[in-house]
């Protein structure tokens, strides 16, 4: 069977997908596209000011056809069709017979007649060619306007404002903006958003005259005012592209949409038409969801009607324009009939100016149902409010409730998706419900979201239901009765903790040892540097010892922090931040001969950025031979123990912080850890080094040290608490290693120390107890393995440089040894440079 | 471990990457051809040889030569240093639920080189 679909856009595609995946024998595809591109995501067309390019937004690779075995002929239009015959010829010649015909041809911009529309200056907002003319134009703009208040419209106008026009304007014929979407209130809170932000918004203007010789200067409205302008970009509606089928005698409809029926036919029972350019009912769907929905019908129909067995009916209904986008930042939502009004209709309004958040409902007479809504400014309660819509959900005794800002009621969110009927539709860009999603959790095992995701394809397209898959998921799997067990990965039935005692039990050195007798399978990503941390916790060698070198991450491979353009960073060790004037010399001499960009880190180091692979053995040989040593900046270990000046300077000094702190850095340098660990050492009160956002914090006192543990920085600031108070240096160190033991042997993997004891039943009390009272019975045990591993310590860069099958390894290319990556670029930055911005 | 290839075109041929002790045991190493990097892997474990772009197309960095290697319900997988996105290492898709795949290359191993089959 030879299927010939005329159109190669976002529906054409998903065409084209769907029908590849009902494997059947004999089909042979062709598409005709008129644009230079394969499909690409239209929706999100404004992001190709982002940075984007065509290839970025493509929705699969022109590779993708191929190797499904369609023909894709691009930049060739189909010029007419003679249906009695079933044959077609392009513009550039090709004769072809189809035995299925399928029109995805789309919609063009509509193009209002204004008098002046034609001068250089103004533009359409539709394809990527159009883009590309308004970013080449808008070079030489300084003022811009759209026509358009809808939802393109405002796309296109941000797109100016991320050209770099300011304030442009947005003029509106209808008395307000959205007006397919939002309700007048709504769209007053839209339209002040977006005044603050920076466009102008004009409604109830009808524009009589674009001005100007042969560009464009400015723009005159019916009610006498005028307005000056570089560019004009038009975004006044969409009509269907309708011509080709009209010519060959189908029945078109208003605006020259194909007519079709319920199967997307359209009156040629061999020619289908989906996405913009097919009338349902009298209506024209302009979203991508009933454009898809439009595809998997004709697709159900073709095999239907081509199958051997009888195979029952699907038919269109995918009415629902209920729709939620991010608009310049904003959420905008409406959904079910946003506008319901009158006597058998109640609303519930919520109006927050301060906020610029809007929320409408619409609810039946006798409060059970809801009927559509609108949401400005916060469209967080979207799915639920559709699902609630569609599914005929009896509402709450206060409905209200949905709409009104979340607060401590947990009970609620749970509740709302167990309401769900089986047919809810939780994804409606892959029409995917809940049974689906369900089903697959319980009989086709997805256990993670991204399982569901390529299982069921849900959250695959727009992505903003997948809370809703999560939640799904979760609660499927507590139905199920399965107790979410802490387990490193599918090759492991043990946590961290247990794997720790059985590996230090069973005495086992490499990850394949390890493997091979508490494990199955062949590793992953997440098994394997968890065991190596383990290994490297445990027995303190060299962590690129032929067997665990691929084992580790790829920052602890190459003993560096892997860097935008893949680059790495080398961080020498600078213990305490004391520094000598000729260490520093080095650093820059070291920085300037191998182009490297520096920065002052925020643990009293320096980091050398935009190292080649190559190029690693020959800096740290360099440093080395001046005195450095790694930094372990790359690792899961002790970074850094940050200090102030203390008592050898400052006037306010209570200890010698910077010695302390250089003692207790030099004793626990390399120690690998769950997470990495900081440290720092104040030498008073004043708190100069922030020793109490640390994982372990000294602070100085009259009579000695106070330990303050388990603090961190980062997304989730949490202060470090009091462990022990004025402890001599000798007590204050056997305290840490007691801690780092007991924190290293039983905390899950990437666990800083903070959240380690937030999960700890008993608390900060628990672990005094522990540490300083010793109640395990360890403290013995734990400072005799610690002292272990301070003596195994070597540098690991320096066995690195000297060990010859280890410095193989930094080589970009295994045949071209020496020879650097020639893609990695950089840009400059003020007299430095930086890595060069990834698409 | 060779792979049939489906289409076979004019210029393709077993291109001589490397030898067998160059490629570290259980990764991956980055061989130049040409314009093109390829990722070659030597999953030791399983006896088993892949090659793949060597460009993750996530954030289209070279890097994918530099991952760890693995499995995910048996089937060989590569996991990007970048951002952990994982591939298939026979059919280089996505095994993360991204729409992206990868190129991947059939190996053989002859005399303890390795070749690797380009187009």
């Amino acid at each position: 069977m030879k299927v010939v679909v005329v159109g190669n856009g976002m529906v054409g595609y998903k065409f084209c997908e769907k029908l590849i995946a009902k494997k059947l024998p004999d089909l042979e595809i062709i598409v005709f596209g008129e644009e230079q591109y394969p499909a690409y995501d239209r929706v999100h067309l404004s992001d190709f000011f982002n940075g984007k390019n065509a290839d970025d937004l493509a929705l699969a690779p022109a590779s993708w056809y191929k190797e499904n075995g369609i023909q894709l002929h691009l930049g060739d239009p189909v010029q007419y069709i003679r249906n009695s015959i079933k044959l077609l010829q392009t513009f550039k010649g090709y004769v072809l017979h189809y035995d299925i015909l399928v029109m995805a041809t789309g919609s063009s911009p509509f193009v209002p007649r204004i008098d002046g529309i034609e001068k250089d200056g103004v533009f359409l907002y539709r394809t990527v060619e159009d883009l590309h003319l308004i970013k080449s134009y808008a070079k030489k703009a300084k003022r811009g306007a759209v026509i358009g208040g809808g939802l393109l419209g405002l796309e296109a106008a941000k797109a100016l404002l991320d050209l770099g026009i300011e304030n442009p304007d947005v003029i509106e014929f209808a008395p307000r903006l959205m007006p397919r979407q939002l309700d007048e209130a709504g769209a007053e809170m839209l339209a002040s958003t977006l005044t603050n932000i920076g466009l102008n918004i004009h409604t109830n203007k009808n524009t009589a005259k674009i001005t100007g010789d042969e560009c464009i200067t400015g723009m005159q409205f019916t009610d006498g005012t005028s307005l000056q302008t570089d560019i004009l970009v038009v975004s006044a509606g969409i009509k269907p592209r309708g011509e080709l089928a009209a010519e060959c005698g189908l029945e078109t409809g208003m605006n020259g949409g194909i007519v079709v029926n319920d199967y997307m036919q359209t009156s040629d029972e061999f020619i289908y038409a989906i996405g913009e350019c097919a009338l349902y009912n009298e209506m024209i769907y302009g979203l991508i969801a009933p454009g898809y929905e439009m595809a998997d019908v004709a697709v159900h129909e073709i095999c239907r009607i081509h199958s051997a067995s009888p195979v029952k009916t699907k038919a269109f209904t995918g009415f629902d324009m209920s729709t939620k986008l991010k608009l310049v930042g904003t959420d905008v939502a409406s959904f079910g009939d946003p506008f319901a009004n009158g006597d058998n209709v109640r609303n519930i309004i919520l109006r927050d100016t301060a906020k610029g958040v809007y929320k409408r409902m619409n609810v039946s007479a006798d409060g059970k149902y809801l009927l559509g809504g609108v949401l400005v400014g916060d469209a967080t309660q979207y799915n639920i409010l559709l699902q609630t819509c569609k599914n005929k959900l009896i509402l709450p005794p206060n409905p209200e409730d949905m709409i009104l800002p979340a607060r401590e009621s947990k009970k609620e969110e749970g509740a709302g998706i167990v309401a769900l009927p089986d047919d809810a539709l939780i994804c409606s860009c892959e029409s995917v419900n809940k049974a689906a999603i369900c089903k697959a959790v319980s009989e086709q095992g997805c256990e993670t979201v991204d399982a569901i995701k390529k299982c069921t394809k849900a959250g695959t397209g727009c992505g903003g239901c997948l809370p809703m898959v999560k939640d799904l998921m979760v609660y499927t799997m507590k139905q199920q009765g399965k107790y979410i067990r802490n387990v490193l990965c599918e090759h492991f039935a043990y946590s961290r903790q247990e794997l720790f005692d059985l590996v230090k039990l069973h005495e086992l050195k490499t990850y394949d040892d390890v493997l091979d007798q508490l494990g199955k399978g062949d590793g992953c990503e997440v098994c394997k540097p968890a065991i190596s941390s383990i290994l490297a916790s445990l027995w303190n060698e060299m962590v690129l010892k032929k067997g665990n070198d691929t084992s580790q991450d790829s920052n602890d491979r190459f003993l560096g922090n892997i860097q935008r353009g893949g680059t790495y960073s080398v961080v020498p060790r600078i213990p305490g931040g004391e520094i000598t004037p000729e260490k520093l010399i080095v650093i820059g001499q070291v920085a300037q001969k191998y182009g490297l960009y520096t920065k002052i880190t925020g643990g009293q180091r320096i980091d050398l950025f935009g190292a080649h692979v190559g190029d690693l053995p020959l800096i740290w040989s360099e440093l080395i031979a001046a005195g450095f040593e790694s930094g372990h900046a790359y690792g899961k270990a002790l970074r850094t123990v940050k200090s102030c000046v203390g008592s050898t300077w400052c006037r306010f000094g209570l200890q010698d912080s910077v010695s302390f702190a250089i003692q207790v850095e030099e004793r626990y340098r390399g120690l690998r850890a769950p997470h990495k660990i900081k440290s720092a050492v104040s030498g008073c009160i004043r708190e100069c080094a922030e020793a109490q956002s640390k994982d372990f914090g000294i602070i100085a006192t009259e009579k000695g040290w106070n330990l303050y543990v388990c603090g961190n920085g980062g997304s989730k600031p949490q202060h470090a608490l009091l462990l022990a108070t004025d402890v001599d240096s000798e007590t204050c160190i056997k305290y840490i290693d007691r801690f780092l033991m007991f924190y290293i042997r039983t905390a899950d993997p990437l666990t800083r120390t903070a959240t380690w004891l937030n999960k700890m039943e008993g608390g900060i009390n628990y672990l005094r107890n522990v540490v300083v009272n010793d109640s395990l019975g360890m403290a013995a045990q734990w400072e005799l393995e610690m002292q272990g591993l301070v003596d195994a310590y070597v540098c690991e860069w320096k066995v690195a440089i000297e060990t010859p099958e280890i410095r193989k390894r930094f080589n970009h290319f295994i045949n071209a040894p020496g020879e650097k990556d020639p893609t990695v670029k950089f840009d400059a930055l003020r007299d430095q440079k930086k890595a060069a911005n990834w698409k | 471990m060779i792979k049939q290839n489906d289409t076979a075109v004019q210029n393709a041929h077993w291109f001589a990457a490397c030898r067998v002790e160059d490629v570290v045991e259980n990764g991956g190493v980055c061989v130049k051809y040409g314009d093109e990097q390829i990722a070659l892997f030597y999953f030791t474990r399983r006896n088993e040889w892949y090659a793949t772009q060597n460009e993750c197309p996530h954030k289209k960095q070279m890097a994918l030569s530099r991952g760890m290697i693995g499995t995910k319900n048996n089937e060989p997988k590569i996991a990007c240093p970048f951002h952990k996105k994982t591939f298939s290492l026979t059919t280089g898709e996505c095994l993360s639920g991204d729409e992206c795949s990868i190129k991947t290359y059939p190996v053989k191993v002859e005399n303890g080189n390795v070749y690797i089959y380009v187009e």
